[in-house]
């Protein structure tokens, strides 16, 4: 069965939870940028957590199912009709054959995901789904989605929807002025008390000049006491980095494996999925915790998403 | 050696902070015995000039065990040589048209265009790590009458397969992408190709010589690779 893309959107990719091992060959793992959105989606339709599904950016798709289909849509605030009928979001869709589905502007948050009974049917490469869009690869011919597009749906009769409870969905964050929780990073003693005192006081504003490889902030502007220049090592997902100019850059799912600015922290686990809810203009506050913190944040996360679902 | 909790699912381990054959060689030690265990745990393995960050799911291995882990490997390395590394010949046309900028790192090192080729054919490079975009390679090595700062600013476009300098490096442009590096010749060799198996030509540790070959030999190579 396929799907016809009567509208891109803005910027609507295929996606999953990402590609990993291959760091090191300069390949970033891409995958959702919103990950728990994305979980919510899959697990909604009653698939893998990681099947292929959409990513919408700013404004959602418009598509055309040609055979039955169960449908979710989580993440970003969003409208959603399908034949003209108002749908709610995180709640399981069944589509008879030859209904129009469309998604609308985006109000609050900047991504959307659709995920499909099944999931998408995109080979994968390196053993992944997600798009890499500056590389070319993975997703629907590592590109993002055209008009005219048809996309085919894996066929997996087993599979069950399920309900999630009232009142979960708020706790996903999409909002507009946004509390990330950090932890100290590669570099922190590049940096003294006042540069963390400044990222950790200040409210930044999330730049226009921001999207998957990176969120460029402008605010209070932060200098290393070190001045030397650092010798090119990994950076981890979520780094805030700071360059030359003192304006932080949170890197993100598309980033470059490696980088030459100094990292004065980085995005806890368990935000990531916020960061990928940040659009122009948001604003972001900054708070630190300790790593054994974060990472029991990250449990409890885990536990949440086991959780929300009724059944 | 230094190893610190860069986030909260990473480690970066720092061997030192200079670029040196002696310390990459036990980043690339650590790296390949890391990359053979194999441990589902591990999510990826980014290497650096004098670094190696560990990003690691931490609901499933604490940073004190990986630690732990780690000390124990570095502390067994004494006893395990590096593997031979592979050397590499990359056929490199140093047309005019593919080195816009062979004029301006002759002129900046006061050698000829010639010069310039003969010095960066007759090198022998390391690959150091790969970063920037899939495949590029960060190669080190460059004779000293070769090193030339980056473009002021960077070019919006530079065509897959453009070899240039920066510094003290020199490295291929895998796909089609800004950047900012001096350029002096292109290669048709593919140096990443997403559905191969590995996907890049290049891997941390590999040696790397550039062989000049002429505008026929590329264009030959570039049609045999496409058919």
């Amino acid at each position: 069965m396929s799907i016809l893309v009567k509208d891109p959107g803005f910027a609507t990719t295929v996606q999953d939870l990402g590609r990993y091992g291959y760091s090191h060959l300069g390949i970033s793992p891409a995958g959702a940028a919103d990950s728990l959105s994305f979980r919510i989606a899959n697990l909604v339709v009653g698939n893998d957590e990681n099947a292929p599904a959409l990513e919408m950016t700013l404004t959602g798709a418009t598509l055309q199912f040609e055979e039955p289909a169960i449908i979710a849509i989580t993440g970003a605030e969003c409208s959603v009709e399908a034949d003209g009928r108002r749908e709610d979001r995180a709640q399981s869709i069944q589509l008879e054959a030859g209904s129009l589905v469309k998604i609308g502007h985006i109000a609050l948050g900047a991504r959307a995901y659709l995920a499909v009974q099944g999931g998408i049917d995109v080979p994968l490469v390196m053993g992944s789904a997600s798009t890499h869009l500056s590389a070319r690869f993975g997703g629907l011919e590592g590109r993002s989605l055209r008009r005219g597009d048809r996309l085919q749906v894996r066929q997996n009769s087993g599979l069950h929807s399920r309900v999630v409870r009232d009142g979960a969905l708020p706790l996903v964050g999409v909002r507009t002025h946004t509390a990330l929780r950090i932890t100290r990073g590669s570099q922190q003693d590049w940096f003294d008390s006042d540069a963390l005192a400044t990222l950790l006081s200040s409210p930044f504003c999330v730049s226009a000049q921001s999207g998957r490889t990176g969120l460029r902030l402008t605010g209070s502007t932060i200098h290393p006491q070190n001045t030397a220049q650092l010798l090119t090592d990994g950076v981890p997902l979520g780094a805030i980095q700071i360059p030359p100019d003192g304006q932080p850059i949170i890197l993100f799912v598309d980033q470059q494996t490696t980088g030459g600015y100094p990292k004065i922290a980085n995005v806890i686990a368990a935000d990531l999925h916020l960061v990928g809810q940040l659009r122009a203009r948001n604003t972001v506050r900054f708070a630190e915790v300790r790593i054994q913190h974060a990472i029991e944040l990250l449990r409890e996360q885990e536990m949440w998403l086991k959780e929300i679902f009724a059944d | 050696m230094k190893i610190v909790a860069a986030s909260d699912s990473s480690l970066l381990v720092e061997f030192g902070n200079s670029v040196s054959e002696q310390l990459y060689a036990r980043v690339l030690s650590l790296f390949r015995a890391l990359l053979s265990e194999r441990d589902p745990r591990i999510r990826n393995l980014h290497p650096g000039y004098a670094s190696l960050l560990i990003d690691f799911d931490p609901l499933r291995v604490s940073h004190e065990h990986l630690t732990a882990h780690v000390r124990k490997l570095i502390g067994a390395e004494t006893s395990i040589k590096n593997a031979a590394s592979r050397t590499i010949e990359i056929p490199v046309c140093y047309d005019a048209e593919f080195g816009p900028d062979l004029g301006d790192v002759a002129a900046h090192n006061n050698i000829s265009i010639e010069e310039v080729i003969h010095l960066h054919a007759s090198a022998t490079y390391l690959v150091y790590f790969l970063g920037f975009s899939p495949g590029f390679a960060y190669m080190g090595g460059l004779p000293e009458k070769l090193r030339t700062p980056r473009l002021a600013t960077p070019r919006i476009r530079v065509a897959a397969g453009s070899v240039g300098v920066a510094g003290e490096q020199t490295g291929i442009y895998p796909v089609d992408s800004p950047g900012g590096w001096r350029l002096i010749g292109r290669t048709p060799v593919r140096v990443f190709d997403a559905s191969a198996n590995p996907p890049t030509l290049l891997l941390p540790g590999d040696v790397v010589r550039f062989a000049p070959i002429s505008r026929a030999s590329f264009e030959q190579t570039l049609k045999a690779q496409s058919a």
